[in-house]
């Protein structure tokens, strides 16, 4: 089970993840926005370091984020289909 | 190829199983407008687009689709977790449940397996992006027809993002099909 500050991230996590699917969707029809382009390159930054931190606190996302040394951490990640993980 | 990431696009926490809207919502998993059929359609029809950023905006709605399949997957998942079998042969799902205990399976509402034949993959980028953006307003006639069927507001929140998803999606399709997108023709 996943602490309150654990769900939290992952919230923050998905609103800002949210904000890169739309928008890589829009640059790939209007791809010389630049101040789209902008937008992407800040967001992705938060992104990629939220992603990296919830993943050294809680459970790997990635499995490039999933270095192990005990156990697979990987593997004993919650399942998100469960739902309250 | 493709990454797992391990979320869910949007989250999907279910407190009051529904067997009976399980069986309307896992129209959306593999029924004729569905996102298993958005994902293969998209996914299909890629390798045969003769312009990059066509190509590209198809692989990138269809991978976006199969986070929607899962998001659906979860909603039914949930909606039918540890039913009693009173439960089951009261709200009609016994029908599903003899084949398929509580197992996900692609199929449309009224029990018609996923079928190839729900979508198509032309070779024809007009005739294409004319069936994708059609295919999106039907999805999200759908997602319309399930809202009316919906108390729940953990079950309404998910089906109101992948609804909102489904005008997205129309709205890139569209723009793909405007010359000052679509101009570079892979050589």
């Amino acid at each position: 089970m996943l602490s309150q500050e654990g769900m939290r991230m992952l919230n923050d996590i998905s609103i800002v993840d949210f904000v890169l699917v739309d928008l890589s969707l829009y640059l790939d029809t209007h791809p010389f926005d630049q101040e789209a382009m902008e937008y992407f390159n800040h967001y992705v930054r938060i992104k990629n370091k939220m992603s990296r931190d919830f993943s050294m606190r809680f459970f790997p996302l990635t499995t490039d984020q999933a270095e192990s040394k005990k156990e697979w951490r990987w593997g004993t990640a919650p399942l998100p289909w469960e739902g309250e993980c | 190829m493709w990454s797992y990431e391990r979320r869910l696009q949007f989250p999907v926490n279910i407190k009051e199983p529904n067997a009976q809207l399980a069986q309307a919502i896992i129209s959306q998993f593999g029924g004729p407008d569905g996102e298993l059929a958005a994902s293969m359609r998209y996914l299909s029809q890629k390798f045969a687009t003769p312009y990059k950023e066509v190509a590209g905006l198809l692989n990138d709605i269809g991978t976006e689709e199969l986070g929607h399949l899962e998001i659906i997957g979860a909603i039914v998942f949930q909606l039918t977790r540890n039913l009693c079998m009173e439960e089951i042969e009261k709200s009609g799902f016994d029908k599903y449940y003899v084949d398929h205990t509580l197992g996900i399976w692609p199929q449309a509402a009224g029990g018609i397996p996923f079928n190839a034949c729900e979508f198509q993959s032309k070779g024809d980028i007009i005739t294409d992006l004319f069936e994708d953006m059609a295919a999106e307003q039907k999805a999200r006639s759908t997602y319309d027809n399930i809202l009316r069927l919906v108390d729940d507001p953990d079950v309404c929140a998910p089906i109101r993002f992948l609804r909102e998803r489904e005008i997205v999606h129309f709205q890139r399709f569209g723009e793909a099909d405007r010359e000052d997108c679509s101009k570079s023709a892979i050589t």
